[in-house]
């Protein structure tokens, strides 16, 4: 616990409230206040029941909202007066996105959406770029498939394709949102694991929303959302 | 496969157009035949106009000089009249009689000195009558230097029986005319003219060309000899009643007949004010091309927006997932941009081939009776220049709302679906 608690702070999070239709009649506030501070190489599952706010939480965090008041840290980033260039690019460089459902871009191989976000990327020239790629879609198991059309995957390489897509970039925080959610309880597991793998090799922090209690409690911290309060 | 040397923009476009197969090929199909319609109205329309020009001008100069035209005039003008004197009679302008041009050499030789005049070519014209045996007919004598007319008007390859060059005894005539008089190369013909009622002048000339002019009016009334001959006849000695000029630019005849008058105080009737009616439908034409060409491009640019409008919402999960891998919403915009302008670009390409084919099919089955085309069309580079980059701009500028859209997408909403 001393440990992690020396870590740098990656996500860190000062008496955030989001409001839908702010300023209106119908006004709905789904974060109220949430004080939150993950560290450096945390495994965190996120749980709670639908609609308490767990995707609106991991969409504030992933800079892809914004909170209608308080405070968002991220990677050493003071977020809240940023404007959209900025944010894309923190979001780019820094953070990883795993969704429930893929997202692939079936226009593009397998290779082809996990090299996309090095696209233009300076650190990436073009053979590097791909040998990343490669690394990455190999690491999680597809390197027969990297030239098939995302769309022709199974749901759950897709998936797989995915949180190789989302390492790209070497990510400090990688968000997965219920990512496993979809997939049979053998996908989900291979899904679980790469996270678990990625967390322990590179330090990577994760933030893990998810149904499964199982899969929660094999997280090094679980954070619960009740009703737009994170009550643990 | 990816690389880092085409721009991210550019190969995300490549490819949603690629995977959108149908609506790809459908889109650049109607754009093709929305450039097809503007390259072949253009071409025919241009083609028509330079015919048609080309008609008049082939048998006229870009600019007449003329002698200033008599006046019915009172002998004293009332303002000059001083008290009690009474005014004259009037004088009537003579009906027949031929004015020469006052000073026409000088006006010539300061008409050649301008740098837009290419032929200069007096003239002396006026009535005759042609008289063979018991036969006679009305005739207009145009007398010229054959160097110097031949340059404005292409009798050499009018002539259809002898030659056209002319000494001072010969004549040339029209089909019609020497059908009338059952002559041929060669033979005799008598001209005699009476100028005013007092003098008459009477000249046998030989038949040296035969010509034919396309119209029948013409190849019955229009002779022509050398000026000398012309002025003897006329009862011009040394004088010429009009003077043909031709410029570089048809277009700027007015503006240069205007600063001949300016210059040596001739009148100078340019052929745009003389065939004044056939600019005001030429206008209309033009008009009535520009509208057509708009709102066919109106149609192309409204096809392509609604099949980018379509693809923003069918991608829109895509563009989602792309803001939240890093990339900004000027990519996304451009993306969008570029399907906008790459569709457009596609289309105009196919369109132009199209368009060419058609009007070389046109140019082979539109003839005349006797085969020849109808008239030849102008397929100009920069006719296909134009359409290429107008239908491209239009593409862009009917990608703008969908692109726009797309980057404006907010990616949590669109990551939902």
């Amino acid at each position: 616990m001393a440990e992690a608690a020396a870590q740098p702070v990656v996500v860190g999070l000062q008496a955030v409230r989001k409001a839908y239709n702010a300023g209106t009649a119908i006004e709905t506030e789904v974060l109220h206040g949430i004080d939150l501070t993950v560290r450096r190489g945390e495994f965190c599952a996120v749980v709670g029941p639908s609609g308490s706010g767990k995707s609106t939480l991991l969409n504030i965090i992933g800079l892809l909202d914004r909170p209608t008041s308080g405070l968002v840290r991220v990677c050493d980033e003071e977020t809240t007066l940023l404007g959209d260039r900025a944010l894309t690019r923190l979001r780019g460089h820094n953070i990883g996105f795993v969704f429930q459902y893929h997202h692939l871009i079936t226009a593009f191989t397998a290779l082809e959406n996990v090299m996309m976000p090095m696209l233009g990327a300076e650190e990436f020239p073009n053979q590097a770029m791909r040998t990343r790629a490669e690394v990455l879609i190999a690491s999680v198991g597809l390197a027969a498939q990297m030239n098939q059309g995302a769309g022709n995957l199974s749901g759950g390489q897709q998936q797989r394709v995915a949180v190789a897509r989302a390492l790209a970039m070497e990510p400090a925080l990688l968000l997965a949102d219920e990512p496993t959610g979809n997939l049979d309880t053998r996908s989900a597991d291979e899904v679980f694991s790469l996270l678990r793998r990625f967390n322990a090799e590179h330090g990577t922090t994760v933030l893990f929303v998810t149904h499964n209690v199982t899969m929660a409690q094999r997280c090094d911290r679980t954070i619960e959302v009740i009703d737009g309060q994170v009550t643990a | 496969m990816l690389t880092t040397w085409l721009p991210f923009e550019w190969i995300v476009a490549l490819r949603f157009l690629r995977e959108g197969r149908l609506q790809t090929v459908f889109i650049v199909v109607g754009v093709a035949l929305g450039v097809a319609v503007i390259v072949f109205m253009s071409a025919l329309m241009a083609g028509l106009q330079i015919n048609f020009i080309r008609r008049v001008l082939s048998a006229q100069g870009h600019i007449e000089l003329l002698a200033p035209p008599a006046e019915t005039r009172p002998l004293r003008m009332g303002i000059h009249a001083r008290p009690g004197e009474l005014e004259g009679a009037i004088i009537q302008a003579p009906q027949q009689r031929l004015k020469s041009l006052d000073q026409w050499q000088a006006a010539v030789s300061q008409v050649r000195a301008m740098p837009e005049v290419v032929v200069v070519s007096p003239m002396a014209s006026g009535s005759a009558l042609v008289v063979r045996g018991s036969a006679s007919q009305a005739i207009n004598v145009t007398g010229m230097e054959p160097a110097l007319h031949y340059r404005i008007v292409d009798l050499p390859g009018k002539i259809v029986q002898g030659r056209s060059d002319l000494s001072g005894s010969e004549i040339l005539i029209g089909t019609k005319l020497g059908t009338d008089l059952s002559v041929m190369v060669g033979d005799k013909l008598r001209l005699t003219t009476v100028e005013s009622g007092a003098r008459g002048s009477d000249i046998t000339l030989t038949i040296a060309g035969i010509f034919d002019l396309g119209n029948k009016s013409a190849n019955e009334r229009s002779t022509f000899v050398a000026l000398r001959t012309a002025q003897s006849l006329l009862g011009l000695p040394g004088g010429v009643t009009s003077v043909a000029v031709t410029v570089r630019d048809v277009y700027s005849a007015e503006a240069v007949a205007q600063r001949i008058t300016a210059a040596t105080g001739v009148v100078a009737d340019s052929w745009i004010r003389t065939n004044a009616e056939f600019f005001t439908a030429i206008a209309a034409q033009n008009t009535s091309n520009s509208a057509i060409r708009f709102f066919v491009g109106l149609s192309v640019a409204f096809g392509i927006a609604s099949v980018l409008a379509v693809v923003v919402v069918q991608k829109s999960r895509e563009i989602g997932i792309l803001r939240a891998m890093g990339i900004s919403q000027g990519q996304v915009m451009r993306v969008f941009l570029l399907q906008g302008g790459l569709l457009a670009l596609a289309g105009s390409i196919a369109g132009s081939a199209l368009g060419a084919g058609v009007l070389a099919l046109w140019q082979r089955n539109a003839r005349t009776a006797d085969g020849t085309p109808l008239f030849s069309l102008v397929l100009e580079p920069s006719l296909f220049a134009s359409a290429l980059g107008v239908a491209t701009v239009t593409g862009l500028l009917a990608a703008l709302a969908p692109a726009r859209r797309a980057a404006r997408l907010d990616p949590v909403v669109a990551i939902r679906g």
